[in-house]
């Protein structure tokens, strides 16, 4: 493991692996048939002191 | 409290403590007169403390209460306690931290009470002992309520608030005795290390396992960041601290690092010790305690999701910043420069997602100091990741970098954000834990809330003066090339700004004793209120709770 190497990856590798996960994170967050889980879940908190459910 | 654990727990727990005491005589016996002696005897005092307690109780009947029908709070009250216990030893030794500075006859001479051993018991007992209290108590609290699962498991969120409490307990004392590694943040010698490892395993299973037994299809975003938290910081504490001990029966190692690797291992470690422990948890309490408060829900959820891993993958990157102009490579700093420049926008757009949550609801913010603790905390963390992100940029850090405007940038973070937010979080959940109306006294909150923010203020500007005066004069040469500061000239310079700090301090400290004085008064003066409840509905039952009255 050379300083060269390290920097190479970290150049290339390094750059596309980012850029990707931000790519699908950014899909994820956004696809639009998720809406109605996400606004479940927002709204889940605001009444969940009822206690558990097992 | 102890006759709430079944008589097999309660064994258990006594097995634990014996194991734990007899590790502490093993420690006692083979450090003799070194520091690691006299912290073998803490440890063995600290589980002999937690023996008879449970020894106490041994033989008292089998709880008879239905484990199914309510989340367990027990450790999450003790731990809110100890979080503001731990508050106003932190911040009194801050404060006294920087009356030296101001006036330093306060040092009073002696070797436990130089500025070098006890500034390292205020940051580790406000961002550990405190901040870590709150991050645990109130991440039991969550990870609950979100899962609507109770937690896995009795006996391990004991041992995981007591553990960490004995690491804070060893970290402190080991200052003033003068034990160290020489790492910012991760002071603490190995055998503590080691034993914040045991701890924080525990912890992460909890986690897990509770969130396995989750009734809710989704895992609610702030489970996301308080599991980042724990995980992170795991990773973190065990690589910087990969160390050789000098010896089995002392204090001292030796880091597995040397040089620049040392350097930038530790700033890797530092920054996302401020990146996972002092804001990704902390996160977690805003995007589940400031909607339950405003009584509406997050502004964007898909805001939220994206900012969740901007923030994770990029503040992996930005520790390098704290090595501007040395030894590490160009790239590398540059590397740390560009991700703190990104960060601001997952920064930013956290902390745009909590006030555009109370947008429509600033009546509840001017009337509730509970709520305006956590919008205030918003704001303060927005402006802080602000200063953050400009301070990491190589230009700025060549004047800012070595001065008070890095202590006023960490406190504008850690006061203005961090202590808010956990104050705000606390006085929401302290009535309801313990089944009262309200606090005892929302006059007392109100206060605590100018208080705080006076304080953080004053603290905060004399910072930012001090700082730029300080990089200033530095910086200044002379006609012929000379500097034309001595060293001596700065601290003249500074000392009123450090007047000023204290002052700022003081007033945050009394705001932080104030809080302690209202939840203790508030368990046992404030009228009880018991919340209505439902049935609980079984993980397998697709019909909604049937209400407690039908």
């Amino acid at each position: 493991m050379t300083h060269e190497l390290t920097s190479a990856i970290a150049k290339s590798f390094g750059l596309f692996y980012l850029l990707a996960l931000s790519i699908g994170i950014t899909v994820y967050a956004f696809w639009p048939s998720l809406g109605k889980r996400f606004d479940k879940a927002a709204n889940s908190i605001l009444d969940d002191e009822d206690g558990p459910c097992r | 409290m102890m006759q709430r654990l079944t008589g097999a727990e309660r064994q258990l727990a006594l097995i634990i403590s014996v194991l734990t005491l007899l590790s502490g005589l093993a420690m006692a016996a083979a450090g003799r007169a070194d520091p690691l002696g006299i912290h073998g005897w803490i440890v063995v005092l600290f589980a002999g403390a937690v023996f008879l307690l449970t020894l106490g109780s041994i033989y008292d009947p089998e709880p008879r209460e239905d484990r199914a029908v309510s989340y367990y709070d027990d450790p999450t009250k003790v731990g809110l306690i100890l979080a503001l216990g731990w508050a106003v030893v932190g911040m009194g030794m801050g404060v006294w931290v920087a009356a030296q500075l101001a006036w330093p006859d306060l040092r009073f001479d002696a070797a436990w009470s130089s500025f070098g051993r006890i500034r390292p018991v205020h940051t580790s007992g406000v961002i550990f002992g405190f901040g870590g209290n709150a991050l645990i108590a109130t991440s039991f609290h969550v990870m609950q309520r979100t899962s609507r699962a109770r937690l896995a498991g009795h006996v391990s969120p004991w041992f995981v608030l007591l553990g960490f409490n004995l690491f804070c307990i060893i970290a402190a004392s080991g200052y003033l005795m003068g034990v160290t590694q020489s790492k910012e943040y991760a002071e603490p010698e190995w055998y503590a290390d080691i034993w914040l490892v045991i701890v924080w395993v525990v912890y992460f299973v909890l986690y897990i396992r509770t969130l396995a037994r989750r009734n809710e299809p989704h895992i609610y975003v702030a489970n996301w960041y308080y599991l980042a938290f724990i995980l992170v910081v795991a990773v973190l504490h065990i690589v910087n601290n990969l160390a050789v001990p000098a010896s089995l029966t002392g204090a001292k190692s030796y880091s597995a690092f040397s040089g620049v690797q040392d350097a930038m291992t530790q700033w890797w470690y530092g920054h996302n010790a401020v990146a996972f422990f002092l804001t990704a948890g902390f996160l977690g309490m805003l995007y589940y305690f400031l909607p339950k408060r405003a009584e509406r829900p997050i502004y964007s959820y898909r805001l939220s999701i994206l900012s969740f891993w901007g923030i994770t993958f990029f503040y992996i990157w930005a520790g390098s910043h704290h090595l501007h102009y040395t030894a590490l490579p160009q790239w590398v700093q540059t590397l740390g420069m560009t991700f703190s420049v990104m960060l601001l926008v997952p920064s930013w757009a956290s902390a745009g997602n909590a006030l555009m949550t109370l947008n429509g609801a600033w009546h509840k913010v001017r009337d509730d100091a509970t709520l305006r603790f956590m919008m205030v905390a918003a704001v303060f963390y927005g402006l802080s990741t602000f200063e953050g992100s400009f301070m990491a940029v190589r230009a700025v850090n060549s004047l800012s970098h070595y001065t008070d405007w890095t202590v006023g940038h960490v406190h504008a973070g850690a006061m203005g954000w961090v202590a808010l937010i956990s104050f705000g979080s606390i006085y929401a959940v302290v009535p309801l834990l313990w089944q009262r109306e309200t606090m005892y006294s929302w006059k007392l909150v109100e206060w605590h809330f100018w208080l705080a923010l006076s304080g953080t203020v004053i603290y905060v500007f004399a910072m930012w003066n001090s700082g730029i005066t300080q990089g200033l004069m530095w910086r200044t040469y002379t006609e012929s090339g000379t500097l034309a500061y001595s060293f001596t000239d700065t601290l003249v310079a500074m000392h009123p700004y450090y007047v000023a700090r204290a002052v700022g301090g003081a007033l945050f400290l009394t705001g932080a004793v104030l809080a302690l004085f209202n939840v203790v008064m508030t368990i046992r003066h404030a009228p009880e209120k018991r919340p209505e409840r439902d049935y609980p509905t079984s993980s397998e039952a697709t019909e909604p709770a049937v209400p407690a009255a039908e």
